[in-house]
């Protein structure tokens, strides 16, 4: 598997040669969102905010207004928190097509509370007009423009930067609204968003070597929240649902989850892995994954439970798992 | 230069905030309560915008308003805001945004002055899945952004001034603001953005009526001196009486220089209703105590409409 560096910065460079209409607006963040070479390349489309993000959000909207496509940069916390009444009032109203890129979900900062989005998700989906997006690999990084860009109205997307596993190939995009099936199995079905996606491929490895039959899918939209293979994967796990995010359990995955079930009447047991209600603190990201229980030992832990089984899985043997790269066609198979 | 609205003479336009503050009181009066203090001291300014200063499309007939068209989403295609009362947008004629829109009674009362809506317009206000909202939103008429949580209008303003202004047109947008807007954080935050991007296309008008929910602004939240302190943030300030229509006239050219322009108008929250005067200083929104109370009002405004 390929590790990929400042996809974004790259990316939104050459994307942006053919949307003449994208300006970008930051608030002193400019390379801590990968914006900076954007900034070199077009400098008279790069509208520099100051650390003022109210202004910003509504400022924006004014713009999108006019026919410009305004993609605001910053860490996401400084977007749906700083800014939410002018989100509300200013952008998602009007159902604008101002498209908000908020970076550091969860727990991948060190910067602790104060930069941990951990309820992003669930403040946004409430939002009416607001369609939400996660990323978890380069390849989301990547096509994740041109999915937000596709969408009339306001998009939040939850960004990754610097060094990121690219998961899926070239064939395998992120597509509005569709599930990536990443493996198929009648046991457990797992849904899995953002980084939780490669942690959960390291336990759903160790786990197939023992004949455990898990269907995996991997989730970008979360709002709207209507895809038929993920309906489809939940009427088909005979012992229970899993889902798996970098966010508070409650309003994120697990809850979307849990209304699509409730909905069509699936009573099937549903294990949120997540942060449980609690926040944060500053630390590394393989100490908080642990410590909070959303590492690929703690959904092993959640499967076992499922199946009453117990796998005797080592730390040693998920440290040793390669992956490798997803091609489109295991979605094809899937259909 | 005023090339588009009618040609109206400084008689005209005492005789248009006249009609304002009649219609504000005469709708107070029949809901029992009212926003009737921001006409009386926003009168001049919106006669002054709508009869000389705005350089907006005509209408060929006053409109007619019309039922809620429901809220934006990619499901309502028969959404619209209330732009069309200011006519066709056009790059060389000016846009007109009211940041609070709790004046949203002044702003009917005065498109009506303005031959912009229909005269019978106001029995539609405060009404149920009609567009006459007692606290406008975007589908109001005159209205066409979301305004109203206050301190958001002059940035979404600045925002469209900054989109007009690259796309090169040459309209001026133009911004109602009131006073207690000083005290929000998101107001300065816009201030340091217009100025530091230039955006010299804008122009406001500051409503100073002294007066905010709580009481009197400088006992609520001290905002002065507010000509010093926009100055300092570089803006070109001017500070007149709100009820001078020739100094409104004038401040309403002052714009496209080196600098971005705002008109602080001072100004009388009683101008032309003395009566008002006891209630200090609870002035901002007016409210009956008692049916006695209420006839009271009715025969001040049978009067007001005798001196017509």
């Amino acid at each position: 598997m390929e590790i990929a560096s400042r996809v974004h910065a790259k990316n939104l460079v050459e994307w942006a040669k053919n949307h003449p209409e994208a300006l970008v607006l930051s608030a002193d963040l400019t390379s801590s969102t990968e914006i900076d070479l954007f900034r070199e390349t077009y400098p008279d489309r790069f509208l520099s905010m100051g650390i003022a993000e109210q202004n910003m959000l509504s400022f924006a909207g004014g713009l999108a207004r006019e026919g410009f496509l305004p993609l605001v940069h910053t860490f996401a916390v400084f977007i749906y928190r700083r800014a939410f009444d002018q989100i509300a009032m200013s952008v998602a109203y009007p159902n604008l097509p101002v498209k908000m890129f908020g970076f550091l979900p969860g727990i991948t900062t060190p910067g602790g509370a104060t930069h941990q989005a951990i309820e992003d998700i669930a403040v946004m989906r409430s939002l009416p007009n607001m369609t939400v997006l996660e990323t978890g690999d380069a390849t989301d990084v990547k096509t994740v423009l041109d999915a937000a860009a596709s969408i009339e109205g306001p998009v939040y997307v939850r960004m990754l930067r610097g060094e990121i596993p690219k998961l899926f190939g070239n064939d395998n995009p992120l597509i509005f609204g569709k599930a990536r099936v990443i493996s198929r199995g009648g046991e457990i079905t797992l849904f899995s968003s953002g980084i939780c996606t490669e942690e959960a491929l390291r336990a759903t490895e160790a786990l197939r070597l023992r004949g455990v039959s898990i269907s995996h899918l991997h989730i970008t939209t979360l709002k709207p929240f209507n895809d038929p293979l993920v309906l489809d994967a939940i009427e088909k796990a005979r012992c229970g649902v899993i889902t798996m995010e970098n966010h508070t359990i409650i309003g994120g995955l697990g809850s979307a989850v849990a209304e699509m079930m409730t909905e069509h009447g699936i009573g099937k047991k549903l294990v949120r892995i997540g942060l449980r209600d609690t926040f944060a603190h500053g630390a590394s990201l393989p100490y908080l994954k642990k410590e909070y229980g959303f590492d690929a030992m703690a959904l092993i832990r959640s499967i076992e439970s499922l199946l009453g089984a117990s796998f005797r899985i080592s730390e040693d043997e998920l440290a040793e798992i390669r992956l490798s790269e997803i091609s489109g066609s295991v979605n094809a198979e899937a259909l | 230069m005023n090339t588009s609205s009618p040609h109206r003479t400084h008689i005209d336009i005492a005789q248009m905030a006249r009609g304002i503050r009649r219609r504000v009181l005469e709708h107070t009066v029949r809901n029992n309560g009212g926003y009737v203090c921001q006409a009386c001291s926003s009168a001049e300014i919106f006669a002054s915008l709508y009869g000389a200063i705005l350089r907006l499309s005509p209408l060929d007939m006053p409109l007619a308003p019309w039922k809620f068209p429901g809220v934006p989403g990619n499901s309502n295609a028969q959404y619209k805001t209330g732009a069309a009362f200011h006519g066709e947008k056009l790059p060389e004629f000016d846009r007109f945004y009211l940041s609070p829109s709790q004046y949203s009674l002044v702003m009917y009362a005065a498109l009506i002055e303005a031959g912009r809506m229909d005269e019978h317009a106001l029995e539609e206000f405060n009404r149920d899945g009609g567009i006459l909202e007692m606290i406008g939103a975007e589908h109001s008429p005159g209205m066409e952004i979301m305004t109203g949580s206050l301190g958001q209008g002059i940035s979404q303003v600045a925002g469209i001034a900054m989109a007009r202004k690259r796309k090169g047109e040459s309209g001026r947008n133009v911004l109602f603001m009131s006073d207690g807007e000083f005290q929000i954080g998101q107001t300065w935050e816009a201030i340091q953005a217009i100025v530091f991007h230039r955006l010299h296309n804008i122009l406001i008008f500051v409503d100073i009526n002294g007066h905010q929910c709580d009481g009197r602004v400088e006992q609520v939240m001290n905002i002065e001196p507010l000509h010093a302190r926009l100055e300092g943030f570089g803006m070109r300030v001017f500070r007149i009486d709100g009820h001078d229509i020739d100094k409104l006239i004038d401040c309403g050219t002052r714009i496209g220089g080196d600098k971005p322009a705002i008109v602080l108008c001072d100004t009388d929250p009683c101008r032309g209703m003395e009566f008002l005067r006891s209630r200090a200083p609870k002035y901002h929104y007016v409210r009956f105590s008692s049916e006695q109370e209420r006839r009271e009002f009715e025969k001040k405004l049978s009067l007001f409409n005798n001196i017509k």
